[in-house]
């Protein structure tokens, strides 16, 4: 078999550089889950559809199923494992948990890392902003109104 | 069971809005307030675990290879090329795995084994050492198919002489004395509801009405999609992790299907991503462990998302043909239903559906004469399983959109119609089953949704050419009821075990895939055990090594079942610790109280003893110690329920019944065929709120869900029989974009005598008979009768048009 050719990366993650040797076909996806071990990040489509990977590139939220991680070269990458303030939950976060924006919490990440890449672009949307920023995300669960709710909330601080 | 004599209240909540002040009483420490969901930080974190996420040392991936037919012979599966892939570490197919699988109709191959059913159909699998590997080497394998026709119309289906999807039909084993399959045909279940005079009830009415009614196959569309790993260990042991929502059935269908010993099964079930019935039963996990077994080591299959449309099952199809009887005040004499449920390749789960939808298919009313014959039907498509409603929102869809046909010939306001029939104290269910005041009030439900989105009475069909700006506007209303389906035997355990600290564990095998289930379990806990609500933990992943047995997380069963076992549970703690109080406080039990984690002497406070001194064991000053830890144990199993019989369907099926209804307002564009919710206004008689947020926010989540249902979401196949629509790009679900202007909530409590603090199961009803309400609005909207969902953009303009 043909050994495959692997490409060096330089990847700011949260607060973390990772420099990795990685195939061209690895996505940003693979690239967070499998080889920085953060989780947190789902798979629900794996092809720009569903939203459930939604992380921020350089603070704009994108699908990273639609990414290879070599387009990340050099990038700053912001997951859900970023979010967290200390040993505090971040003020979307908290808000999630309140307002029952949560239930089986599947699309909670990718729902959370688009909202915080609507707030980093504009901190007083409108609810027209908020349902815009969040159209790409799918939710089964909650039929979106509570998450709605939630990301209200933190902007109406 | 505890009874508490509260008088019935009604909770209104508009989510837009305003919020109205909610009656709450102040008897209960914790029931029926708002707590947040207790798995909530772990979820907004990214922490929480799905089997999405796990990995196991030496793990190996699987993938599998799908039929491209929707029927036809294996001729020959050649797997040589595949197994010399380097990486490739076991190759297997339907021909060495002579098992047959299934929860009620023991019919489902783990592999197809020399026909395929349906297209998506796995008829090889691979383990490699990655997915990539695994998807090449399905590539190299060479399967030698004879194409037959395949059996598509679930009319053509249910005829005698069709071709069979089954021929072995007889040969299964299945649940004796409850399904009652049709040999050499392609009817693995024949429910039969008899009751009355039929020739009677037709000759009183004044009004005789006849109609069809159809609605497609549909996916759950769970966001995490099915995975399971499993390692098959030596001795015929092995491990489980799976994302499903019964542990114990998983494990029981298996030790079944492979002849083990449960003891030596483990099946763990970490966070869930979502069931909605699509993953209940048995799934991926006996196909996992033959690549297990056969590569030794630990093996993980994920679904991808096109693989969870037309590989894992979905929801059946219905074709219903509703007739009834009516006299000129509106009374209805006799009603038949004739119900054809397209139950695809499979129906292991299905035949239940076509049993326990049948008892509700004749909607929430009285109906002196009936006859019901409901037929699961095979055909060449990806089969169906539960879905939320369990078929009622199939069902309901015909009835309700009936009710509104026959109301407008009768020149009779719909509500007024459907109040006039509905059941009541004293009436008897289409089984035989008598209704009692405490068994809900649909009446009630359906009137405070015509309340909430102004119904005017008497209304007037619409008419889509006088549309002013190419919108038009009518408004729909539509009941709903349904009982948990399960057998008659079911039951749910509990165990409460204490820490030093007087903190406890509560250990359950009911699955919280975002029902907010162990969030309610934490509060009924906390309340019996009269305990600090944050001292008591509901121990997360459930694990048949160590958690207690449970039938199955299904049926919206859970709040009933599980809270009454947590009570039993509690109390049995309680008096553990009252019995050792009592000696060490040298009284009798009866005088003791306990409060706030202590036990004292109701008319002495002064004497008390914290619990932390008591659940380890008690300890005298001079170290003699008496008790012991202390171990609540609970349970409930459902009683007095019956078998239907299988020649007239008369019995008692129904744990509880919950009631509801929709009222829709809606705004057709006549010009793009688009349909837009301005207002859905829902009433569900729960019994009691036990937790407001979380009865909130899932009735929105389900009265969305059955949005998708009413106006996106149907299976498309081509004329082979070829799934054409297989993902998000083709699929729609409800996006942000798509919620209704306004949702209003009603919750109902007429206490359920039986139901923990009256609570009854409020989980799939949101979203059933919101295709009905909106297929009412339709007509008052445009003057155009629906007979089939979903009211998509296409499928209203050529309505409109034709």
């Amino acid at each position: 078999m043909k050994t495959e050719k692997l490409f060096k990366i330089k990847v700011k993650v949260n607060s973390e550089f990772y420099e990795r040797a990685v195939p061209a076909r690895m996505t940003l996806l693979q690239f967070v889950r499998d080889e920085c071990n953060l989780t947190g990040t789902k798979e629900g489509c794996g092809i720009g559809e569903c939203g459930t990977c939604t992380v921020l590139l350089d603070g704009k939220a994108i699908n990273a199923c639609m990414m290879f991680a070599v387009e990340a070269d050099g990038h700053k990458i912001e997951t859900i494992e970023g979010e967290q303030r200390g040993e505090k939950l971040s003020d979307l976060q908290q808000a999630f948990v309140d307002n029952g924006a949560v239930q089986c919490g599947f699309c909670t990440p990718g729902m959370i890392m688009s909202a915080r890449g609507l707030l980093k672009k504009k901190s007083k949307p409108t609810d027209k902003e908020i349902i815009e920023a969040i159209s790409g995300n799918l939710c089964r669960c909650t039929g979106y109104l509570p998450i709605i709710e939630a990301i209200r909330a933190v902007a109406r601080k | 069971m505890p009874m508490h004599g509260l008088s019935s209240n009604n909770r209104s909540h508009p989510c837009r809005g305003k919020k109205i002040k909610l009656t709450m009483k102040e008897e209960y420490k914790y029931i029926g307030k708002s707590y947040p969901r207790i798995d909530g930080p772990a979820k907004v974190t990214g922490s929480a675990e799905y089997v999405h996420d796990l990995k196991l040392p030496g793990m190996l991936y699987a993938r599998i290879l799908k039929s491209p037919h929707a029927s036809s012979k294996i001729k020959s599966i050649n797997i040589d090329m595949a197994k010399k892939l380097p990486g490739v570490k076991a190759v297997v197919t339907g021909k060495e795995l002579n098992y047959k699988v299934g929860l009620y109709m023991i019919d489902k191959d783990i592999l197809a084994r020399d026909y395929v059913r349906y297209q998506g159909e796995p008829v090889a699998a691979v383990a490699a050492i990655d997915e990539l590997t695994a998807e090449k080497a399905c590539k190299l394998i060479d399967v030698d198919y004879e194409i037959i026709e395949p059996v598509l119309d679930v009319m053509e289906a249910a005829k005698k002489g069709s071709k069979l999807v089954h021929p072995e039909l007889k040969k299964y084993s299945f649940m004796k004395g409850v399904f009652d399959p049709q040999p050499n045909t392609n009817i693995p279940h024949w429910q039969k509801i008899r009751k009355g005079d039929m020739k009677k009830g037709w000759e009183e009415a004044d009004l005789i009405v006849e109609n069809d009614f159809w609605n497609p196959p549909v996916q759950h569309v769970a966001m995490e999609t099915h995975t399971a790993i499993v390692r098959a260990l030596p001795q015929n042991k092995a491990e489980i992790w799976t994302s499903a929502q019964s542990p114990f059935t998983v494990r029981n269908l298996f030790c079944v299907c492979f002849g083990l010993r449960h003891q030596d099964v483990r099946v763990r079930i970490p966070s869930v991503g979502g069931g909605f019935g699509g993953k209940a039963g048995i799934h991926l996990e006996p196909l996992v462990y033959c690549l297990s077994k056969k590569s030794g080591r630990p093996v993980k299959l994920t679904m991808t998302r096109e693989e969870e449309f037309n590989t894992i099952p979905s929801r059946q199809g219905l074709r219903s043909f509703l007739k009834t009887g009516v006299k000129k005040d509106g009374t209805i004499t006799a009603y038949e239903a004739k119900l054809y449920w397209d139950a695809g390749a499979y129906a292991d789960y299905g035949v239940n559906i076509g049993r326990a939808a049948a008892t509700a298919s004749a909607g929430p009313y009285e109906v002196p004469n009936c006859h019901v014959d409901s037929f699961v039907v095979y055909t060449n498509k990806v089969f169906g399983t539960a879905y939320r409603g369990f078929g009622h929102l199939e069902v309901l869809w015909g009835v309700e959109r009936h009710m509104d046909i026959i109301a407008a010939k009768l020149k009779i306001d719909p509500l007024e119609f459907r109040l006039k029939n509905a059941l009541r104290d004293g009436s008897k269910t289409i089984t035989g089953e008598r209704i009692y005041s405490h068994t809900g009030r649909v009446d009630k439900c359906l009137k405070s949704v015509a309340k909430e989105i102004g119904w005017e009475k008497n209304p007037k069909p619409g008419n889509w050419k006088k549309a002013v700006n190419g919108k038009i506007r009518g408004k729909g209303i539509a009941a709903l009821q349904k009982a948990p389906a399960m057998p008659t035997f079911t039951s749910c355990s509990v165990v409460i075990k204490f820490n030093e600290d007087a903190s406890c564990d509560l250990l359950v095998s009911g699955v919280d895939y975002g029902q907010g289930t162990y969030t309610m379990l934490t509060q009924v806990a906390a309340e019996e055990l009269k305990l600090p609500i944050e001292k008591v933990n509901v121990v997360w992943d459930c694990d048949t090594s160590t958690n207690p047995y449970d039938w199955q997380t299904v049926a919206s069963r859970f709040a009933v079942m599980g809270g009454n076992a947590t009570i039993d549970a509690a109390h049995d703690a309680l008096r553990q610790i009252k019995e050792v109080a009592a000696q060490a406080l040298r009284c009798p039990v009866g005088d003791l109280v306990c409060e706030d984690g202590k036990v004292f002497i109701k008319h002495n406070p002064d004497e008390t003893i914290p619990y932390e001194k008591i659940v380890m064991g008690y300890v005298y000053p001079n170290g003699n110690s008496i008790g012991g830890p202390v171990i609540g144990r609970g349970r409930f199993i459902a009683q007095g329920l019956t078998n239907l019989d299988l020649k007239t369907g008369q019995g008692l099926p129904a744990l509880d019944w919950t009631f509801g209804a929709h009222g829709v307002e809606i705004e057709v564009d006549v010009d793009t065929g688009e349909i837009k919710i301005i207002k859905i206004a829902t009433s569900l008689d729960a019994g009691k709120v036990l937790n407001e947020q979380q009865c909130v926010t899932q009735t929105i989540g389900g009265v969305v869900q059955g949005l998708g249902s009413a106006v996106l979401e149907e299976f498309k196949f081509d004329k082979k029989g070829r799934l054409q629509n297989a993902g998000f790009v083709d699929y729609k679900i409800p996006t942000a974009k798509d919620l209704p202007g306004k949702f209003a909530l009603i919750f109902l409590e007429t206490e359920l005598p039986h139901g923990p603090y009256g609570a009854r199961g409020i989980a799939e009803h949101p979203m059933i008979s919101v295709p009905g309400a909106v297929g009412n609005a339709f007509y008052y909207a445009t003057g155009i009768e629906a007979f089939e969902f979903p009211l998509t953009p296409e499928r209203v303009f050529f309505m409109l048009r034709q």
